[in-house]
């Protein structure tokens, strides 16, 4: 697990040099240092999740990264283009499918294991 | 609501969404951690409502129809197919980073903005992982439901093939920062080769190294949106999307272990070479079979049991069968417990879930190295519809396929019982002496009836 944590660090130390260099953006290296620090967060909290609560883990995380859904509303929303509207509107079915099924799904699997207690 | 207060309340949902993962460290507090997590999606989105400016017709149809969708999918769905239902998810989620990456560069140039290299790079990395996303769990979900049309398709230089695309997508994807004027088209160009290679890339993956590939996809949506996040410089989606991206790779790494095989391996679709593993006819020249009836005697005077459960359980939907049985065995005083193999069934979790499905107390549910110590002390050991996870040739013959791979030792219990249709092997394709040894009765048929019968005679008898 250190081995892929420095490897990550490592990677993402250089792709920010990069970004830095190219255009200087100080907003880029801000948005890499969250990125990076949520990936550590994520691999200390998941490496603890049991084996036997895998599958809810990954229709519950996939719920999540529905959160594109935030993104799919501004295009669907934003501007005069119609083309950009339906883009968006198509990505907010597919985001919304994503979020409300997989919180669903989850919530039903887990009552399952809840029962028992 | 003005943008700084926006910004807070997003980072509100990505606490949510952090203490709803650590939620789901226990049973007891999963339910909870769960609507954590929705509650934070729920901030999310309605925040989002309020941005200056938007008009909601497209929105609230969108939400509308995909809401209807989810909920039929999430409440319709048998617990064998989740698999099926997750690699599902996983697509739609990289569908809507490639949507979402396309109209925010479509609008921002026809407002004649300019896109800084970083920008661009963002973009491209959201279209492409998306592309290769949506298209991947597309083809995963097929072989999963066993659709006609989605076969291994494997063809000569397929790995050239494979590479040749990625990296004229990744040249693509520079195009895209070095040509703004032409980015729409470059973008779209990107996204449907990236289409392509989502497909190439699964459709030669074999059905037992599913779990490694849903485990993968899973990561790739969270990274799809973590880049997306990149394209609207928003941290929820950031934080989000790394967290499920190392969720992902945790899982692809566990899955990756438990079958003794690298990641490029599963990818490149290359089994060890089989040596000089004997055929099927010399390790079956001694198969035992038994009845229904014979089960339930050895059953009877046992005081310790333990069930195998694999992916045969979930095709023959044994789990409420293998309840009954668990519930009378338990009534008579006899110990029973489920050895788990991380990669038994289609996704990591499968079995625990079809088996808290039929009930059964997770405390009962042990995973392999747990049970691996006890299973001597095990009167008899049930394999039920597991065949390589069990097979000793994986720790006794160096030259296996499946050499290395870590296994449940059955074979160590006093009497084991195989519950299978036939000799047939497993994904490994190489016959296993298990069938065959001394201590171990076949018991032909399928795996509900058989527990059925075997449930029957215990109570007749």
């Amino acid at each position: 697990m250190i081995n892929w944590n420095t490897t990550i660090l490592f990677a993402a130390d250089e792709v920010a040099k990069v970004a830095a260099s190219s255009d200087g953006s100080p907003r880029v290296i801000l948005l890499l240092t969250v990125f990076v620090l949520a990936i550590f967060i994520g691999f200390e909290i998941i490496t603890k999740i049991p084996p036997t609560l895998h599958t809810p883990l990954m229709s519950g995380s996939n719920a999540i990264s529905g959160i594109t859904l935030v993104g799919a509303i501004i295009a669907a929303g934003s501007g005069d283009s119609h083309l950009s509207k339906i883009l968006g509107c198509i990505a907010v079915i597919l985001a919304t499918m994503n979020v409300v099924g997989g919180f669903l799904v989850t919530h039903r699997m887990l009552g399952m294991f809840k029962r028992k207690d | 609501m003005n943008a700084a207060t926006q910004d807070l309340i997003y980072l509100v949902a990505a606490v949510l969404f952090i203490v709803g993962l650590k939620g789901l460290t226990h049973p007891r507090t999963a339910v909870r951690g769960n609507l954590f997590g929705a509650l934070g999606m729920l901030l999310a989105a309605v925040t989002t409502l309020f941005v200056a400016g938007l008009s909601f017709v497209y929105i609230i149809v969108g939400v509308v129809i995909g809401a209807m969708i989810g909920v039929v999918l999430a409440v319709k769905i048998q617990m064998t197919a989740m698999p099926q239902l997750v690699a599902l998810f996983n697509g739609f989620g990289g569908g809507a980073s490639v949507l979402v990456a396309g109209a925010y560069l479509y609008l921002r140039l026809s407002r004649g903005e300019t896109l800084t290299h970083a920008d661009s790079i963002a973009t491209a990395a959201s279209g492409l992982i998306g592309a290769v996303t949506l298209s991947g769990s597309l083809v995963a979900f097929g072989k999963l439901q066993e659709l006609n049309f989605v076969r291994d398709i494997r063809f000569p230089g397929q790995q050239v093939a494979n590479l040749l695309l990625t990296l004229i997508c990744l040249a693509l994807g520079g195009l895209l920062v070095f040509y703004p004027d032409h980015a729409n088209l470059i973008y779209w160009i990107m996204a449907f080769l990236g289409l392509a290679l989502g497909i190439l890339l699964v459709i030669s993956i074999g059905g037992a190294d599913m779990p490694v590939v849903i485990a993968l996809l899973n990561s790739y949506s969270g990274l799809a949106a973590a880049a997306t996040g990149f394209v609207l410089s928003n941290n929820v989606l950031i934080v989000s999307g790394s967290l499920v991206g190392a969720s992902g790779l945790i899982l692809t790494r566990i899955m990756c272990v438990a079958m003794n095989r690298s990641l490029g391996a599963v990818l490149f679709g290359t089994l060890a070479p089989s040596g000089s593993s004997a055929s099927a006819d010399e390790v079956y020249t001694n198969v035992k079979s038994t009845s229904a009836d014979e089960a339930a005697m050895l059953l009877e005077v046992s005081s310790r049991v333990v069930i195998i459960p694999g992916y045969g359980m979930a095709v023959a939907q044994a789990q409420h069968a293998v309840r009954d049985l668990t519930n009378l065995l338990t009534k008579r005083g006899i110990e029973v417990e489920f050895g788990i193999h991380p990669v038994a069934g289609r996704m990591p979790g499968h079995m625990n879930v079809l088996l808290a499905e039929a009930d059964i107390p997770y405390e009962r549910l042990k995973e392999m190295d747990q049970i691996n110590t006890t299973l001597e002390t095990a009167d008899v050991a049930i394999v039920l519809g597991a065949n390589d996870v069990v097979n000793p040739v994986a720790r006794t013959d160096p030259n296996s396929p499946i050499a290395g791979m870590p296994i449940i030792d059955v074979d160590k219990a006093r009497t084991v019982i195989v519950i299978k249709r036939s000799l047939s092997p497993g994904f490994a394709k190489i016959p296993n002496p298990l069938f065959a040894a001394d201590n171990a009765l076949m018991l032909f048929g399928d795996g509900r009836q058989a527990i059925v019968d075997i449930t029957k005679a215990l109570q007749e008898g």
